[in-house]
C-alpha cells in the first residue's frame, strides 16, 4: 500500500511539472468544451431568432404587369427590389449568388389573370443555400396566401361560398421547438464533460506506462521489491486523480458559461449553480476510474508515445457513441440503460440538467456498472503488467 | 552472492540462452564477456527476474528469484541496460523515489544521497532536473538509484556504454569499494580492457553458453593466447561464433 502511494506522488509530481500534460489536462480539455458550447449556443439562438424577426426582401420582375399582386406583397411588409431580369438572367444571377431570390412575372400573367386562368408567376432560387431557401419558402407562402385569397374573392363573386372549397382546416401544433434543440444542446454538453474526464487523465495514462517505457526508465521500475499491483495500481490512481481535477475545473466553467447563454429562450431551465454541478460530479465519478483503466489498459499495450497517442485519441471518441446512439433512437431514462457506462451518465446529468428527479437506484446502477467495467479492466491492466513482453 | 543454475530462454526459434550457470561470489567483481547479441542482457534480465525464465535458476544470497521474489530483490541492486530517468523530476527526486520503493525511511534516504552524490560526484547536479542530464550524469543517477538500498548484490549491464573516460575511471574506482567492502559485484561488458582489468573472474558467454569460465589469467593461459582479448577471440571461433 505504502508503495502504491509513493507511485501515486511521485506520477503527481512528475506531470505538475509537464507544462504538456497541464495544458492539455487542467486548460485545453476541460476548457474546450464549455467554451465551444457557448459560442454554439448564441450562434444557435441567434439564427433562430433572425428566422422569424427579419424582413422578407426579394426582387421582382416585371411588377408593372402584375399591380395588385405587387400591393399585397408591399402590404404585408416585403421589401421588393424591383428588376427588369428576363428567366436566363435570374438564373445567371442566382448562381453566381449576387441575388438570392426572384421573383418573376412573365408577360402572359396579366392576361391569363383576367381570363381566370392559373397565371404562371416564376420564383428564381438556389435551393442549397439554406437561407435562400428560408426566403423562397416564405415567399412561397405569402403567394399561397394571395392565391387563396383571390379564389375565395372569385366564388363570391359568383355566387358560390368560398368555404366550400375548403373541405379541411389543419391547424399544427408543434411541440418540438424549442425543447428538441434543447436534447440536442444537452447530448453536446455531456460529451464535452465525459470528454473533459478523459483528457484530463489522457497525457497521464500515456506517459506512466508508454511513456516509462520508452525513456527506459520502466526496467529499472520493475527490479524492485514492489508488487506490480502497486505500481499500476498508483499510475491509475494518479491518472485519476487528474481526471477528477479536469471534471471539476469543467463543471466550474460549465457553470460560468451558463451564467451567460440565455438557455431559457430554447426552453431550458438554467439551473447549472454551484449545487447542481456537485451533484453532476458525483455522477461522473464512477466513470473517472472506467476512463483511467481504459486509457492504462491501451496505452499498455503500446510501444511508444506517439502509438500511444493514435491509440488513445480514438478512445476519446468512445464515450461520444452510447450518447450517439441516445439521440438518434431519442432514448429516455430507463433503469437498464444505467448499466451502459457513458450513456447512464448521460441520461443522469440530462435529467438533473432539465430539473426532472432521478431515482437514487438508477445512480446507484449506473456507478456501479461502470466500477465493475473499471475492476475488469484493472485486473486485465495487471495482468498486462505481469507479462514478461510488458518490457518489449 | 549470486547463483545461476542451468537458465534456458527461448525467443520463438531463437535459443538464447542456452544451460548456463555460474557463481558469482561477495567480495569480487565478475565479468559477463561476450560478443552483442550473445545472450548477456537475457541472462542478466532473468537474474534480476523481469523476464521468466524457461527452465532453470537463479539465486541471490540463496533466495530463489522466482518464489522469494521480493526478498531477492531486496538484497540486489540492478543497473539495466537502459538508464533513463524521470525527466521532470531532480536527480535527487529520481534516486529518492527507488529508496521510498524500497520502503526506507526519509531521513535515511536524505543520508544516503548525500553519501551518494558525494561517492560518485554528483554534487553539481543532484538538484538539477533530469531533463538534459549527459549520458555519464544519467548512469551516475541511475547507479545511485540502484545502490539507494545498500544491496549486498549489484548487477550491471554495460554500465560504461556511452561514458567518457573520467567517468568510467570513476565507476571503476566505485566498483573496486564495494568489491574491498566485502559486496558481489556482476558486470556485462564487450570491452576487453576494461573486465581485464577489473574482474577477479569472467565468465565468457557466446550463443547463450557458457565458453569459459575462470580467472582472466587462467583463461588466458588455458588457451595458450597472449591477451585475454585473444584467447576470446579463440574461444568464439571455436564456438563458431561471429563477433
Amino acid at each position: 500500500m505504502h508503495a502504491l502511494f509513493t507511485v501515486f506522488g511521485k506520477e503527481v509530481l512528475e506531470n505538475f511539472r509537464d507544462r504538456r500534460t497541464l495544458l492539455s489536462a487542467l486548460l485545453f480539455g476541460p476548457l474546450f468544451g464549455p467554451l465551444l458550447f457557448g459560442a454554439m449556443v448564441s450562434r444557435m439562438l441567434d439564427q433562430s431568432v433572425t428566422e422569424s424577426d427579419e424582413i422578407l426582401s426579394f426582387s421582382i420582375s416585371g411588377d408593372a404587369k402584375a399591380p395588385n399582386l405587387t400591393r399585397f406583397l408591399e402590404s404585408h411588409g416585403v421589401h421588393l427590389k424591383k428588376s427588369t431580369l428576363s428567366e436566363s438572367e435570374a438564373r445567371a444571377e442566382v448562381s453566381r449568388g449576387k441575388t438570392q431570390v426572384v421573383l418573376i412575372v412573365p408577360s402572359e400573367y396579366a392576361e391569363r389573370f383576367s381570363a381566370a386562368m392559373p397565371a404562371p408567376l416564376l420564383l428564381v432560387a438556389d435551393s442549397t443555400d439554406s437561407q435562400a431557401r428560408k426566403t423562397a419558402e416564405r415567399a412561397r407562402m405569402l403567394l399561397a396566401n394571395y392565391n387563396s385569397g383571390i379564389a375565395q374573392l372569385r366564388l363570391q363573386m359568383r355566387g358560390v361560398d368560398p368555404l366550400l372549397a375548403m373541405p379541411i382546416a389543419v391547424n399544427e401544433v408543434d411541440i418540438a421547438t424549442p425543447s428538441g434543440k434543447a436534447v440536442i444542446v444537452l447530448g453536446f454538453m455531456t460529451y464535452f464533460v465525459l470528454f473533459a474526464v478523459l483528457m484530463g487523465g489522457l497525457y497521464l495514462a500515456i506517459d506512466s506506462t508508454a511513456g516509462e517505457r520508452e525513456r527506459g526508465s520502466l526496467e529499472a521500475l520493475l527490479c524492485l521489491p514492489v508488487a506490480r499491483l502497486s505500481l499500476v495500481g498508483g499510475k491509475i490512481l494518479a491518472t485519476c486523480a487528474f481526471m477528477a481535477l479536469s471534471l471539476a475545473i469543467s463543471l466550474a466553467a460549465f457553470v460560468v458559461v451558463f451564467q451567460f447563454v440565455p438557455l431559457e429562450r430554447l426552453g431550458m431551465s438554467t439551473n447549472l449553480n454551484a449545487s447542481t454541478a456537485v451533484l453532476l460530479f458525483v455522477i461522473c465519478l464512477p466513470f473517472i476510474p472506467l476512463g483511467a483503466t481504459l486509457m492504462t489498459f491501451v496505452a499498455s499495450f503500446t510501444r511508444s508515445y506517439r502509438e500511444a497517442q493514435t491509440y488513445l485519441t480514438s478512445v476519446l471518441l468512445v464515450p461520444t457513441l452510447p450518447i450517439a446512439f441516445a439521440s438518434i433512437y431519442s432514448l429516455r431514462t430507463k433503469s437498464s440503460l444505467m448499466l451502459i457506462p457513458s450513456l447512464s451518465q448521460h441520461l443522469l446529468m440530462t435529467s438533473v440538467l432539465k430539473d426532472e428527479p432521478i431515482a437514487i437506484a438508477d445512480f446507484w446502477v449506473s456507478a456501479g456498472s461502470s466500477l465493475f467495467f473499471a475492476a475488469f479492466l484493472g485486473w486485465l491492466v495487471v495482468r498486462l503488467w505481469r507479462r514478461d513482453a510488458l518490457l518489449g | 552472492m549470486i547463483e545461476v543454475h542451468s537458465l534456458c530462454k527461448r525467443f520463438g526459434t531463437v535459443q538464447a540462452v542456452k544451460d548456463l550457470s555460474f557463481v558469482a561470489h561477495n567480495g569480487q567483481i565478475s565479468g559477463l564477456l561476450g560478443p552483442n547479441g550473445a545472450g548477456k542482457s537475457t541472462c542478466l534480465r532473468m537474474v534480476y527476474g523481469v523476464l521468466t525464465p524457461d527452465s532453470g535458476s537463479a539465486r541471490i544470497d540463496g533466495l530463489e528469484m522466482r518464489g522469494e521474489t521480493s526478498l531477492a530483490r531486496a538484497r540486489l541492486g540492478v543497473l539495466p541496460h537502459a538508464t533513463g530517468l524521470y525527466g521532470n523530476l531532480t536527480a535527487r527526486e529520481n534516486i529518492a523515489y527507488f529508496g521510498a520503493l524500497h520502503g526506507i525511511s526519509r531521513a535515511s534516504i536524505r543520508a544516503r544521497v548525500t553519501k551518494l552524490s558525494r561517492t560518485l560526484n554528483m554534487q553539481e547536479f543532484i538538484d538539477r532536473r533530469a531533463k538534459g542530464f549527459s549520458q555519464g550524469q544519467r548512469i551516475k543517477v541511475a547507479l545511485a538509484r540502484a545502490l539507494i538500498h545498500e544491496p549486498q548484490n549489484l548487477l550491471l549491464d554495460e554500465p560504461t556504454n556511452g561514458l567518457d573516460v573520467m567517468a568510467i575511471r570513476n565507476l571503476r574506482e566505485m566498483l573496486l569499494q564495494l568489491k574491498a567492502e566485502g559486496h558481489c559485484v556482476v558486470f556485462s561488458s564487450h570491452v576487453m580492457q576494461e573486465v581485464a582489468a577489473l574482474c577477479d573472474q569472467v565468465v565468457i558467454i557466446g550463443q547463450g553458453r557458457v565458453l569459459a569460465h575462470d580467472t582472466p589469467m587462467a583463461i588466458r593461459a588455458a588457451s595458450g593466447a597472449p591477451t585475454l582479448e585473444a584467447a576470446f577471440i579463440q574461444l568464439l571461433d571455436g564456438a563458431g561464433a561471429s563477433i
